[in-house]
Formats: C-alpha cells, sequence, structure tokens
C-alpha cells in the first residue's frame, strides 16, 4: 500500500501521466485508489493533434494496468520521508 | 463510499454521464456509463463506437455495450461545451472503410513489436511473455 499512500499525498497537485499507448497527459491529480487507477481534472494531451478524441474531454480516469509512468515535479517527492516509509513497510510482519 | 465498494470507487459521479472510453485496441466508445464494478468492468448505453486511423475515422451506433474491464485504457467526461458530432479536421470514411485500415493498422504495429523483439532477442535480451499491447 505504499505508494498508493504516496499517490493519496499528491492528490491536488498537478501530475503527468504516461500510459502504454504512448497517450500523455497531464492533470490535476483527483483520486488514487489500490490499483493505482488515477483521476485527473483539466486535462491536457500532449501532442493534441494525434489524438483528436481527447479534445472535448476534460477530466478523465485512467485505469492503473495502462501506466506506464507518473511523473512529478521534484519538490512534490520527500525522498528522505519515502525511504523511511519503504523501510517501515518492509519491516512489518507479514 | 470509499469503504464499500474498493478500487474504482470514484467512478460514482460519472454514472449516467455522458464517457468516452478508450479501448486497447485503440478504438473509442462514446456512451452513457449505466453500471461498473471494482474491475473498471462497464456497462455503456447509446454507445457509438468510432475509430480513428491516420486522418481518417468511422463511427457507427452500437446500442448497449459491456466493456471487460482489462480493455479500459481510460475514460473521459464529455465536456458538453466542446463536444462535436465529428472531427473537421478528418475524413469521414465509412465504418467497413475504416475497420479495415484499423485492422490493418493493428497487423502492421504487431509486425512491428514482433521485428523488435526479434532483434532484442538477436542482443541477449530475454523475451517478452504475454499479449502486446495493440492499443
Amino acid at each position: 500500500m505504499l505508494f498508493y499512500s504516496f499517490f493519496n499525498t499528491l492528490i491536488g497537485h498537478s501530475v503527468t501521466v504516461e500510459l502504454k499507448n504512448d497517450l500523455t497527459i497531464s492533470g490535476k491529480l483527483v483520486s488514487v485508489d489500490q490499483f493505482l487507477n488515477i483521476k485527473l481534472n483539466d486535462i491536457k494531451v500532449l501532442d493534441q493533434q494525434k489524438y483528436p478524441h481527447m479534445d472535448s474531454v476534460k477530466s478523465c480516469f485512467i485505469r492503473g494496468s495502462v501506466v506506464r509512468y507518473v511523473s512529478l515535479s521534484k519538490d512534490l517527492v520527500d525522498t528522505a520521508l519515502l525511504q523511511d516509509a519503504t523501510r517501515r513497510e518492509a519491516q512489518q510482519p507479514k | 463510499m470509499e469503504s464499500f465498494l474498493p478500487g474504482t470507487a470514484s467512478l460514482i459521479d460519472c454514472v449516467d454521464k455522458k464517457l468516452l472510453v478508450v479501448l486497447r485496441d485503440g478504438r473509442n466508445l462514446i456512451g452513457i456509463l449505466r453500471s461498473y464494478d471494482q474491475f473498471a468492468n462497464l456497462v455503456l448505453q447509446n454507445t457509438l463506437e468510432r475509430i480513428i486511423v491516420n486522418d481518417c475515422y468511422g463511427e457507427k451506433e452500437r446500442g448497449v455495450f459491456i466493456i471487460r474491464g482489462e480493455n479500459v485504457v481510460l475514460l473521459g467526461e464529455v465536456d458538453k461545451d466542446k463536444e462535436q458530432d465529428g472531427y473537421p479536421n478528418l475524413n469521414k470514411v465509412s465504418y467497413e472503410k475504416i475497420k479495415e485500415l484499423h485492422e490493418q493498422e493493428i497487423k502492421d504495429k504487431k509486425a512491428r513489436e514482433l521485428q523488435k523483439q526479434k532483434i532484442l532477442l538477436e542482443r541477449g535480451f530475454s523475451e517478452e511473455f504475454g499479449d502486446y499491447d495493440l492499443y
């Protein structure tokens, strides 16, 4: 659940999601669930010309299984905190 | 709400709204979301299927559509202000024609993917398993 919690801390911030079909969407993160399905608001599609069907869409739900990368701005990530959390998660008895 | 429905809980406010659904094979469906579950299996009503290949598109009325979740790439809420009947910058062709173009595109993509696999294999990478994403 580490990444779920991590993404939860990013809610309200701008992120860019690259999908496995090379579609890249940036927008404001609205919600995440435990499958890392992502909901974005005020979306903008990179290379809009290539994907004309996305013109009429302003908020979208992306299925977690089709996400390749999520890029975040550097100052949104506290790596020290994330490292700590990872250790704590690893130590937790199964 | 979240505690009752794990996973796609946030889809609850999309129910009864007009959505654009992009499938893994690259097809677009536009319809009214009537039901869904935690895997993002969807039921769409009054569905219009649209296929875009390069600068052509074609469409067909489909009625009720039940989509298995694994084939869903994304769902977008269609903004009423920006909604349009077609794509003014693209050529409209018949559904049969676009279907043909689309199948050809998928075939080409598959061939390219196989070629890539072969080259990677020759250079010592291991083979990828599972079916390719043919979006």
